[in-house]
């Protein structure tokens, strides 16, 4: 499961990089704990066969971008690894513990926050309720994310606490739901789209959050069309093509590697 | 009409509006939040007077009966939408339909085998047998009061659960996006089994309350429930605040229609609705 080097597209990488993405083969292996992981999987909607044997992990306080074009199966595998959809063949694993197709709520509780795509704001509830249904200690007890410290990170939220969640415009919805996710302590992240359709100035302020978010220890998994900001804001990035993982590796090289990206990721 | 006599009009639609709240409370609950159509759910108002006759009858005291009845009918509650409604959230209403209706002959049959078809009655806690005299021959009775007294507390009650704790957040939130929350670690099918709950607690309470006042009788949690849902669709599906401005109209309306215009009595409940439907055909509020 570790030696993820055989998904490499680019085998003339310098090796320093290499050791970096496959300790398991090269060096001393990864010892951060393995939060999510899942295991060839199948996914299919109704006859549609969406997943094609996908192999996901991502370590305590790592970075992971994925990536891939439109329809290639990124909201699906998150969805099957958050329990919403029960995979055909396959299995995911969540802090080692089996938790293939749920129950979602077991899943979350092991660390795992969602931000969906589309944002899933409650807005028949106030921006305060939203955060404060969602609080609750991490895994090991952590509170390291209060009320306050979602309204230090995101001040726009914070003047407009007793507002309906479906009076905010679009990026105060983002932060809202990245608010709430936090709320929870996670150990990990999930953003689907986080910065789709809003303005530039507002994607940066998100942009700058993450990284405060990952630069805090919490395991971070993007998905964004933005392939750029993704791999500068990770350390491995993944593309999906057609429902397979055609790279799995350090962001570093699919940064430089203008070939792979028009070929996998260019419009 | 005199003072008087209007005056205990009013106080008798306050308690007759109160009393039904209770139990349309808990069916916009379950219909909006969980998009459940409970036909059964007039089956727990009887149920609940059932119980208060059972156990008025073991203990002596309406009272200690219905401290007795109430966790009775939580945990009821919480088995039937372990063992059957938890099974239907993803089903269309008419499959939920017809397993409430059949619910409703089954829990008709499963008394008549346990109690018999008689009428029965139950008395009065002594606490509250008096009467408050208001004029030379008319009065009125102390347990009337305080019906519509527990019962406006209750509103109250909820009202803060759902506006103000997190629990409730959590079912508004659920009335949402359950996928959502969820995704929140939180566990929906519990929340929804809680929920349930309460609202067959609520329901059954409003038949203990009601058995000294109204006695106890086979078939009556049908009449309660068709007006249960005239309120649920005037008041507008999901909405506890509009469930209680609903049965208040709903109370006066019965109330005065009988006084006022005897011959129409039957008919005001529902030419209310149309009017009320006309005006706003979602309700006088949509759904919280």
């Amino acid at each position: 499961m570790n030696d993820m080097s055989m998904f490499r597209m680019n085998d003339t990488a310098a090796p320093v990089a290499m050791a970096a993405v496959a300790p398991a083969a090269q060096a001393a292996p990864d010892q951060r704990e393995l939060l999510l992981e899942a295991i060839g999987l199948h996914t299919y909607y109704g006859s549609s066969h969406i997943l094609h044997g996908v192999n996901f992990h991502i370590r305590k306080g790592e970075a992971l971008g994925l990536m891939g074009r439109n329809g290639m199966g990124k909201t699906t595998l998150i969805r099957t690894m958050m329990g919403f959809l029960m995979p055909k063949a396959g299995g995911v694993l969540v802090r080692g513990q089996r938790m293939t197709g749920g129950p979602t709520h077991k899943i979350a509780r092991l660390g795992i926050a969602y931000v969906p795509e589309g944002r899933g704001i409650f807005p028949n509830l106030s921006v305060k309720e939203n955060l404060l249904m969602a609080a609750r200690a991490g895994v090991d007890g952590q509170r390291d994310w209060t009320f306050d410290r979602v309204m230090a990170t995101f001040p726009r939220l914070a003047e407009r606490l007793t507002n309906g969640g479906g009076q905010l415009s679009g990026g105060e919805q983002q932060m809202l739901t990245i608010g709430r996710a936090l709320m929870t302590n996670p150990d990990l992240l999930i953003l689907d789209e986080a910065t789709e359709g809003l303005a530039p100035l507002i994607v940066r302020e998100i942009w700058r959050v993450v990284r405060e978010i990952r630069d805090s220890g919490i395991a971070t998994v993007i998905v964004d069309k933005n392939h750029s900001a993704v791999t500068a804001l990770t350390d491995r990035s993944m593309i999906l093509v057609k429902g397979q993982v055609v790279f799995d590796g350090p962001s570093e090289e699919v940064r430089n590697n203008p070939e792979l990206i028009q070929k996998h990721l260019g419009v | 009409m005199d003072f008087v006599s209007f005056l205990i009009q009013v106080l008798n639609s306050l308690q007759y509006g109160l009393l039904l709240f209770l139990v349309a409370s808990g069916l916009t609950l379950v219909f909006g939040i969980m998009g459940i159509i409970n036909l059964a759910h007039g089956s727990f108002y009887m149920v609940g007077a059932y119980l208060a006759f059972a156990l008025t009858s073991l203990t002596g005291n309406l009272m200690l009966a219905i401290a007795l009845g109430l966790p009775l009918a939580f945990v009821f509650g919480a088995i039937l939408e372990w063992a059957l409604f938890s099974h239907l959230y993803k089903r269309d209403h008419l499959e939920q339909v017809l397993l409430t209706y059949g619910l409703i002959l089954i829990f008709e049959e499963l008394r008549s085998l346990a109690v018999g078809d008689e009428v029965h009655g139950v008395t009065i806690p002594e606490l509250f047998s008096a009467s408050i005299p208001l004029s030379d021959n008319l009065s009125y009775p102390v347990y009337r009061l305080v019906i519509s007294v527990v019962c406006l507390a209750l509103a109250g009650g909820l009202y803060w659960l759902i506006q103000k704790t997190r629990l409730g957040m959590m079912i508004r939130a659920g009335s949402h996006d359950r996928d959502m929350v969820k995704a929140l670690g939180i566990d929906i099918n519990l929340l929804y089994r809680t929920v349930f709950a309460l609202g067959v607690a609520l329901a059954a309470l409003a038949g203990m309350l009601a058995a000294p006042i109204s006695s106890v009788y086979p078939g009556m949690g049908s009449s309660v429930l068709i007006i249960s849902f005239v309120i649920v669709v005037i008041g507008g599906v999901g909405s506890v605040w509009g469930a209680l401005v609903a049965a208040l109209v709903i109370g006066f309306a019965d109330t005065f229609g009988k006084v006022l215009l005897p011959d129409l009595a039957g008919l005001m409940v529902y030419l209310v609705m149309a009017v009320v439907l006309l005006w706003r055909p979602e309700g006088i509020f949509k759904k919280a």
